[in-house]
C-alpha cells in the first residue's frame, strides 16, 4: 500500500474555480422525484410510501438506522430493480432502463477489477459505450490529474490506498456522465482520517462538476457537511421521519464549517431524529 | 531455495533407501518373489537409458492423445461452462448429467468405446476428453458465479450489455479457477491414457508398462512409468506457467 497523498486541502478548494466539466459539455443534472413509493423484499415491507424530491444538481443525504432499505432505495433509484408501487423519475425517465441510462452506481466496497489498471477501471463506462481503449484513457487521464491521482495512472488496484481506491471508483461513476449519482456509503470501509479527507476531495469534486447526487451513509456529520439536505430515514419499513437544509454545503474549509455552531444544532436534531426513528419499532 | 529443496530430498531419501532395499533383496524376500521382479533405481535408469528409443517413441505417442485429448475437453468445457452459466435452463439440464459422467468405471466403458470407435487413437482420446471435460467445465463455472452482484450493478449503471459484463468482469475473475481446472485435468489425463492404450491401442506408454509386465521386464515397466511422470508434471508445469503469465493480478 502507497501511503495517500495529502492532496484534498490544498487543491480542493480549486475546483469551485475551475467550474467546467472534465469533458467540457458543461454541467449536468437531473431533478429527482420519488412519490409513494412501497416496495418489500419477500414478505419483508422494506419502504412505505416514501415521498422524496432533489433539485438539479442538488445533493440528496440519507441516513437511517442499519437495515432500514437505504440501499434498496438507491438500487431502486438507480434503475436496478423496479418498485412495487409509486414512481421515481430522474429528468423524464420513468421506467427503469431510463433511470439505468441517467444515473450511476457506487457501491460500498470500490470494486475496482484487479485485472485493469487504475485508469482502465475509471474508464470503463468509456469502453463500454465502446470508445476506443486509447482514447477513453485520454478522457479519463485529464480526470486523474485534476482530481489528485496523477501518477498513478497504470498502478494496479491492489498497489492503491484505500483512500485513493475510492477515488479512482468515484472518477469511475463521474466518467459515465450520467446527470445522477447514487453513492451507498462510499467512505464506510476507511478511517476516520482519511474519511475526513475524502469528505472535502468530494465536496471539492462536487463543486467543480455538480450533479444530482444521492448519497447513503451512516455518518450524520458527513451527510450534513456533503448533501444540501438530509432525509432521516426511520427503520424497516422506510419513511422520511424529518428532511434537514444543511448550514454549508460542501465549504471548502471542512473543519470550521462542521465545527460552526448551527451545524453542531442540525447534527443534534438529525441524531435525536435518528434516535427515535430506531427504536419506534 | 526451500521450495526445491525439501521435494528433492525427501526423493533423494526415497530412492537411496529403495536403492537399499532392492539391491540386497530385502523387498523380494519380504515379498517371497524373485528378486529380479524387484528392480533397484539404478537398474531403472540403465534401462531408462538404454531403451530410450523406445520409450521416446511411445512417449511421443502419449503426449500426443494427452495433447488432443486435455485439448477438446478444454474447448468443450471451457463452452459448456459459459454456455451454462449464461442460460440457467442449461445448467439446470445438464449439471446431474455431468456429474454422473464421472461416475463411468473407464475400465467398463473403454472395451465399448473400442467398439464404437475402432482400435486405434479414438477411444484413448474419448477417454481423456470425459476424465478432463468435469474438473475444467467444474472450477470455471464456479468461477464465473464467483463474480460480486454488486460488481454486475455497478456495471450495469455503467452502461455494460450482458456480453460486456462476460468479458470484462466473469471471465477475467473466472480465470484462475479455470486454470485449477486444467491443472488437475492434465494430471487425470495421463491415467486415461494409460487405461485406453491398453484397451485399443498398439503404442504408446501405458501400451509399453503392460507388456513389459506380462515378459517380467519389470526395469524398464518402472522406466516407463517414470517417463509417464514427468510427461504429467511437464504438462502441469506448462498450465501453471501459462498461468502466472495470465493471472498476474493474484
Amino acid at each position: 500500500m502507497r501511503q495517500d497523498t495529502k492532496m484534498p486541502t490544498a487543491e480542493a478548494r480549486d475546483f469551485a474555480t475551475e467550474g467546467a466539466s472534465p469533458s467540457g459539455t458543461g454541467a449536468i443534472g437531473a431533478a429527482i422525484s420519488i412519490r409513494g413509493l412501497s416496495h418489500s423484499y419477500g414478505d419483508l415491507q422494506t419502504i412505505e410510501r416514501l415521498d422524496l424530491t432533489v433539485a438539479a444538481h442538488g445533493v440528496l443525504g440519507l441516513v437511517g438506522p442499519s437495515g432500514c432499505g437505504k440501499s434498496t432505495l438507491l438500487e431502486l433509484i438507480a434503475g436496478l430493480q423496479e418498485p412495487e408501487s409509486g414512481a421515481i423519475e430522474l429528468g423524464d425517465a420513468r421506467d427503469p432502463h431510463g433511470r439505468l441510462d441517467r444515473c450511476a452506481y457506487m457501491p460500498q466496497r470500490d470494486l475496482l477489477l484487479p485485472w485493469l489498471s487504475a485508469i482502465d477501471n475509471a474508464a470503463l463506462a468509456l469502453r463500454n459505450r465502446g470508445v476506443r481503449r486509447a482514447q477513453a484513457r485520454r478522457e479519463a487521464g485529464s480526470l486523474f490529474e485534476r482530481f489528485g491521482l496523477g501518477g498513478f495512472e497504470s498502478a494496479s488496484p491492489a498497489e492503491l490506498s484505500g483512500g485513493m481506491r475510492q477515488r479512482v471508483a468515484f472518477l469511475r461513476t463521474l466518467v459515465a456522465e450520467k446527470p445522477v449519482l447514487a453513492l451507498d456509503e462510499p467512505f464506510a470501509s476507511l478511517d476516520a482520517i482519511t474519511r475526513a479527507e475524502m469528505q472535502e476531495w468530494l465536496a471539492g469534486a462536487l463543486r467543480a462538476d455538480p450533479r444530482t447526487v444521492v448519497l447513503v451513509t451512516h455518518d450524520v456529520e458527513e451527510a450534513l457537511y456533503l448533501c444540501d439536505a438530509v432525509a432521516v430515514l426511520s427503520a424497516r419499513p422506510a419513511c422520511v421521519l424529518e428532511q434537514l437544509r444543511a448550514p454549508s454545503p460542501r465549504a471548502a474549509n471542512r473543519n470550521a464549517a462542521v465545527t460552526a455552531q448551527e451545524f453542531v444544532t442540525v447534527r443534534e436534531r438529525a441524531m435525536r431524529a435518528l434516535r427515535e426513528g430506531a427504536s419506534a419499532t | 531455495m526451500k521450495r526445491w529443496l525439501l521435494p528433492t530430498l525427501l526423493l533423494a531419501v526415497l530412492i537411496g533407501a529403495w536403492q537399499i532395499a532392492a539391491s540386497t533383496g530385502a523387498i523380494a524376500e519380504a515379498l517371497h518373489i524373485e528378486s529380479f521382479l524387484v528392480p533397484s533405481p539404478a537398474e531403472i535408469a540403465e534401462s531408462l537409458w538404454q531403451s530410450r528409443s523406445l520409450l521416446a517413441e511411445n512417449a511421443w505417442v502419449t503426449v500426443r492423445e494427452v495433447l488432443f485429448g486435455f485439448g477438446c475437453a478444454l474447448v468443450a468445457g471451457l463452452g459448456f461452462a459459459v454456455a451454462m452459466h449464461l442460460f440457467e435452463t442449461l445448467r439446470l439440464a445438464f449439471q446431474p448429467l455431468i456429474v454422473a459422467s464421472q461416475t463411468i468405471p473407464i475400465f467398463v466403458i473403454a472395451p465399448i468405446l473400442v467398439v464404437w470407435l475402432g482400435f486405434g487413437i479414438g477411444p484413448t482420446l474419448a477417454i481423456i476428453a470425459l476424465i478432463c471435460f468435469f474438473p475444467i467445465t467444474v472450477n470455471t463455472l464456479d468461477g464465473l458465479g464467483s463474480v460480486d452482484v454488486e460488481a454486475t450493478k455497478m456495471m450495469r449503471t455503467l452502461d455494460a450489455s450482458r456480453r460486456q459484463i462476460l468479458w470484462r468482469v466473469e471471465v477475467p475473475a473466472a480465470l484462475p479457477y479455470a486454470f485449477s481446472g486444467a491443472k488437475i485435468a492434465v494430471a487425470v489425463a495421463v491415467i486415461g491414457a494409460v487405461f485406453g492404450e491398453l484397451a485399443a491401442s498398439g503404442a504408446g506408454l501405458g501400451r509399453l508398462i503392460f507388456q513389459d509386465m506380462a515378459q517380467l521386464q519389470t526395469a524398464r515397466a518402472f522406466a516407463a512409468v517414470v517417463v509417464l511422470s514427468a510427461i504429467a508434471i511437464g504438462f502441469f508445469g506448462l498450465i501453471a506457467l501459462a498461468e502466472r503469465r495470465v493471472v498476474t493480478w493474484r
